[in-house]
């Protein structure tokens, strides 16, 4: 109890960091919809290749949207981490008796409640400029909870390399190098049928492509619930492996001091 | 009556870089204690391992009573910690950096509100509680340090040099509110610092630390009493040879611990009235030329001098420079 206290507390702490940045919600919010309007138009003739099934590349495009979303700004959760070590913030939590855990999940409390709200202004988007939700609510739930596991696990991560690393260029040059590749490594912008053998063969390896996958099906008609439910799984154990590496990274940060 | 505070023979290397080479000293309770020394003496480190952030290679230490390897939770829940580097949350106002660590301390509900309140109060920050720390003067950013450390109502205090970087006024300030937590609150304090005075001023009983282990311990009056005569500090002018100057002195009746450091030359005379004419004239017929001579009773400086073998101004630098 008093570790799901502490959780919370931190991460009422971090939200409140946040909300004393006008200027980085603002950017928070505003980039996942240049996203899609910037693909979705620049992108929209992508529908006329042979073989593209379904009419509308908005309508495709907003899962995959909304997961890039949340794994592109989950990857800057550890940024608050190297902060924190920098102002000696960090040794000062670790001399208290709280436990570990807490100071990553706390962490993680506050990034999943950005993805959360970035996901609703992407779905409210998508509403506005004509995409319908197959699926219902429900299917809108899973594609959200897909986005959000994704979005812890490599959270976790960033804040797993914070500790470790301990310096904001290794951090920035890790997630940059990561972003991109793993994004288009997926069938975010084009059809499975139509990416090389290659590229869909590493994209079933890569955990953004499960959340992409994953999302889509829940969203679109006849959904094969089986299916979102065991990607979800694999979500859900990849961000429990990432949390659990990310809290035994304090080890080799209280190593070094 | 039971040690706050217990060290024994703690070790530690950062890679090839030895921090510390068998520490001991033990603190009782409700007693101020100062650990004395220059930068890179191995002071922060020894917070470090008695607050449980770093492991010891070797030794072992204690704080209120608990082995700080075996029991740190306990160790954790004694200890209130004001590091060199603060530990303020900038984006977080006063109020709320308190009470967030009030929480982590297992505080809750009103009787934190009313802690956080209090303290605040206390250290006369209550004006400035709402307000983000990042719009805080260094002085008032220190307080909140202290109250941060200070809201569970530790037992043992540790400050690790809290007034480094302070102004002379804020400095001052700074060791009215020490002496009154020891007097009030009847708290154990550890206290590092690199400032003869403050040491002086502050703490009971003082151990010098050099290169990573004590040379030197007791209250600052017994370090002082234990250096007999004065210290006798003269000033050279212009280049000199450390060897002619030694020469020069050898023969100066009841002069001795001649150190000559760079234009600095320090010795201890047992009368030092007598001994100043002898030493300007033994210069003086060696061309050595002089630009000023002081004569002193005692300080901690002259103490640090005696043990670490070097000024604590040269070693204040030398490690600056590592």
């Amino acid at each position: 109890m008093t570790a799901l206290s502490d959780s919370w507390a931190l991460t009422v702490r971090d939200l409140l960091r946040l909300w004393r940045q006008p200027w980085f919600i603002a950017i928070v919010l505003v980039q996942p919809v240049i996203w899609l309007l910037l693909f979705g138009e620049l992108f929209q003739r992508v529908v006329e290749i042979p073989g593209f099934e379904g009419g509308d590349y908005k309508q495709y495009l907003v899962p995959g949207v909304l997961v890039m979303t949340a794994f592109f700004s989950s990857g800057w959760n550890g940024m608050s981490t190297i902060e924190d070590l920098e102002r000696g913030v960090t040794d000062r939590l670790l001399m208290t008796p709280a436990r570990r855990w807490p100071l990553i999940v706390g962490r993680l409390g506050q990034n999943a409640v950005q993805v959360l709200i970035q996901s609703l202004v992407i779905i409210g988007m998508a509403l506005a400029i004509g995409v319908s939700f197959e699926g219902g609510v429900l299917g809108v739930i899973m594609l959200v909870l897909a986005a959000l596991l994704l979005g812890t696990a490599f959270a976790a991560l960033s804040n797993a390399l914070a500790l470790v690393a301990r310096q904001e260029e290794s951090l920035i040059g890790a997630v940059t190098f990561l972003q991109l590749p793993l994004t288009f490594l997926s069938t975010a912008f084009m059809q499975e049928s139509l990416i090389p053998n290659w590229v869909a063969t590493v994209a079933d390896y890569n955990p953004v492509n499960w959340a992409i996958v994953a999302g889509r099906e829940a969203v679109q008609s006849g959904t094969d619930w089986a299916s979102v439910a065991g990607y979800c799984g694999l979500l859900a154990a990849f961000a429990l492996a990432c949390t659990v590496l990310a809290t035994r990274a304090f080890r080799a940060y209280q190593n070094s001091v | 009556m039971s040690k706050a505070i217990e060290a024994d023979g703690l070790k530690k290397s950062y890679g090839d870089v030895r921090a510390l080479g068998g520490l001991s000293f033990s603190v009782e309770q409700g007693t101020v204690f100062g650990l004395l020394g220059p930068n890179g003496a191995g002071k922060s480190t020894t917070v470090k391992v008695l607050t449980t952030l770093a492991r010891p290679d070797e030794g072992r230490a204690s704080v209120a009573g608990h082995d700080v390897l075996r029991e740190p939770g306990e160790v954790r829940r004694s200890i209130g910690v004001v590091a060199q580097r603060s530990g303020v949350d900038r984006d977080l106002t006063g109020r709320e950096n308190v009470k967030l660590q009030g929480h982590l301390q297992g505080m809750r509900g009103r009787e934190l509100d009313r802690r956080v309140d209090e303290l605040l109060e206390q250290l006369g920050l209550s004006d400035a509680a709402g307000r983000v720390a990042r719009t805080y003067s260094g002085g008032m950013q220190r307080r909140l340090d202290i109250a941060i450390g200070l809201v569970h109502r530790p037992r043992v205090l540790f400050l690790d040099e809290p007034t480094t970087g302070l102004d002379p006024e804020v400095r001052a300030a700074m060791w009215q509110e020490i002496g009154r937590l020891k007097d009030d609150e009847g708290l154990t304090i550890l206290l590092t610092t690199h400032y003869m005075e403050e040491a002086d001023q502050l703490a009971s009983r003082v151990a010098i630390v050099d290169r990573g282990r004590v040379v030197a311990e007791g209250s600052p009056a017994e370090l002082k009493a234990s250096l007999r005569g004065e210290a006798v500090h003269v000033e050279l002018d212009g280049a000199n040879v450390n060897g002619n100057v030694h020469a020069a002195l050898e023969g100066v009746p009841g002069l001795g611990e001649v150190l000559v450091e760079g234009r600095a030359l320090h010795a201890r005379a047992d009368d030092g009235a007598r001994a100043v004419p002898a030493v300007l004239a033994a210069l003086d017929a060696h061309s050595i030329p002089v630009a000023s001579v002081t004569l002193a009773r005692p300080s901690l400086d002259d103490v640090y001098l005696r043990y670490a073998g070097r000024s604590f101004a040269e070693a204040d630098k030398k490690e600056d420079n590592e």
